[in-house]
């Protein structure tokens, strides 16, 4: 990893209908350093400022105080450049499959690459990439992208991201009204696109057991302020403090501490279904055969 | 208890055009009681969101037939009726919410019945206070949170007082506590008002609350019974893209170990319990 932070916030602050009797802050004070090449879990109650700080990091919206930095550079000091800050930040934001407009999915994965200028065997390459990418076979490219279930729309909008090689990719809830297996896919599909190009990828969920099983650090929005910015063990070991945020710990993380609370000396730090089978099956195991 | 709604031998398509017809249902029956929780699991495009719709005759069937307490979904002069003894309440709370001021969201549909002024104040001043609502009943509901907004749009049902609330992934956009608190109302409405429930989700969890669970896949019903015995066929589950809960996974795989943990386990709490039985005090530890 090198050293400068990918994307620095420097006390952003965004308020809502400025200067009016109804201003609210959706941000307050934000500064935090994306590491190149991370997966950072986002997390917080509805209205914790999420998205807007989602929105900040592509220029979509500019802070009423502080700077966004990419690579170092205030994003708004060259305002000519704003276009390139937004392909080299890509944004998938949520329900994206809503924003499918084009006859083909070829076509419509395409739509990135053509905005940036790309010559046309540049963007076939990577309209074929990005399918790969979301798991797609090439027969999909010339379906319409009405034709597919749901769980495959929402592929192919992300594949409209991935197609502009964004440096840092967002994606805001992709997995979001999928069923169990959609889901997953999706998951695993960003897990293997950020271990294949070594892209920084944010993760913006509700689910704490996502998060927990993918993120290498978790930032956590609350009012408007960040809570905390931490790795996942750290951050889920402030379980009440979550839970009076509107938000949760993972469900094995719950029985580990329930565990705990009988009198149990397990690690509290076990996220994942097969991490606590692990677990409890070595301490039944030694405990049946005596002790070790 | 008698069935409340009845869906047979219904077969259902959309139609694309002309010449292209994407069917959904083919000789589907179901049928719910009246007072019952019934949450439905099924994938992505298996035909859940047909089945609701079809209980409040937004949609009708091609053939077979759809009974709403007696009432044939397909009778024009019916429909009335069976939109006041079905309502729904669909995933995203932005699209349901259509008044400036919460209470006077929760008084629209009322008001489109017909009810009496001092009723509908009535009815919403207490739909507001079954939701928890009641305090921000002046708010401007873009300023509430997802699972604020769901709560109102609840309580605007609840002030029509339907016999039967159909909900359509409701959760799917709300935070934990939101979750939590448009489940725990859910309940509420149905253990104290009697009113029927069908809850539609992907969530294991929240089916795990319910009385019935119903799994659909492909148009047809996979599994049917109570959360208990449904999420012991984890196979048969995760064959059809679907989950149980994890609680049930762990316990399960556990079991396949060799574990000897007893019933049917459906939550971190009665797992704990379990675990407990299971588990040396002194596990890890060496002993003297």
């Amino acid at each position: 990893m090198n050293d400068t932070p990918i994307l620095r916030t420097e006390n952003l602050t965004y308020i809502y209908q400025k200067g009016t009797s109804s201003e609210v802050a959706a941000l307050q004070d934000v500064s935090v350093e994306i590491r190149q090449g991370e997966l950072v879990g986002v997390i917080g109650h509805t209205g914790s400022g999420k998205s807007t700080l989602i929105e900040h990091f592509n220029a979509l919206k500019k802070g009423t105080a502080g700077r966004v930095l990419l690579d170092g550079n205030d994003i708004w000091a060259d305002k000519s450049k704003i276009r390139a800050v937004r392909f080299r930040v890509g944004v998938c934001f949520q329900y994206p499959e809503y924003q499918l407009f084009e006859e083909t999915v070829a076509k419509d994965i395409a739509f990135g690459p053509r905005n940036m200028g790309l010559p046309q065997d540049e963007i076939d390459r990577r309209v074929k990439e990005a399918l790969t990418n979301v798991g797609l076979s090439e027969d999909y490219a010339e379906k319409s992208p009405f034709d597919l279930s749901g769980g495959e729309k929402r592929r192919v909008a992300i594949a409209g991201i991935m197609a502009m090689e964004p440096q840092v990719l967002v994606l805001d809830e992709p997995c979001a009204g999928l069923d169990p297996r959609g889901r997953a896919t999706v998951l695993q599909m960003i897990a293997d696109y950020r271990q294949k190009t070594g892209c920084t990828v944010l993760l913006v969920t509700h689910s704490m057991e996502e998060v927990a099983a993918i993120a290498d650090r978790i930032l956590v929005m609350n009012q408007s302020r960040v809570a905390f910015f931490d790795t996942v063990d750290n951050v889920f070991a402030h379980a009440e403090e979550l839970q009076t945020m509107g938000l949760d710990i993972p469900q094995m993380t719950q029985l580990m501490l329930s565990l705990r609370e009988k009198g149990y000396d397990v690690p509290v730090n076990l996220y994942t279904v097969q991490q606590v089978y692990d677990t409890i099956f070595a301490r039944w195991k030694g405990g049946v055969h005596g002790a070790q | 208890m008698s069935a409340f709604i009845e869906l047979k031998d219904v077969s259902f398509a959309y139609e694309l055009d002309e010449t292209q017809r994407v069917p959904v249902l083919r000789h589907f029956n179901l049928s719910v009681e009246k007072g019952d929780f019934v949450a439905v699991l099924g994938h992505n495009g298996c035909g859940k969101s047909t089945v609701a719709k079809l209980c409040n005759a937004i949609e009708v069937p091609q053939s077979g037939t759809v009974l709403v307490n007696g009432m044939d979904t397909k009778e024009e002069e019916n429909l009335l009726e069976i939109r006041r003894t079905v309502d729904m309440v669909f995933q995203n709370p932005d699209n349901q919410i259509v008044a400036t001021i919460v209470e006077d969201d929760v008084a629209f549909g009322p008001e489109n019945l017909g009810v009496e002024p001092q009723e509908i104040r009535r009815r919403v001043d207490q739909a507001l206070k079954d939701v928890g609502m009641y305090d921000l009943r002046f708010s401007e509901p873009h300023k509430l949170s997802g699972g604020q907004k769901q709560r109102v749009a609840i309580a605007g049902i609840i002030a029509m007082q339907p016999a039967c609330i159909v909900l359509d992934e409701p959760t799917a956009m709300l935070d934990p506590r939101g979750r939590k608190d448009v489940m725990k109302t859910v309940r509420m409405l149905n253990r104290d008002f009697g009113i029927t429930v069908i809850y539609i989700t992907h969530y294991m969890d929240e089916a795990a609350e319910a009385n019935r669970v119903v799994v659909m896949h492909k148009g047809d019903i996979l599994l049917d019974g109570t959360p208990r015995d449904v999420f012991q066929q984890d196979d048969v589950l995760k064959k059809a893209g679907l989950d149980v809960p994890q609680a049930t996974e762990l316990s399960l795989q556990l079991r396949r170990a060799g574990a000897p943990l007893s019933g049917k386990i459906l939550t971190i709490d009665e797992l704990s319990l379990q675990l407990e039985a299971l588990l040396p005090r002194s596990a890890g530890r060496v002993e003297s």
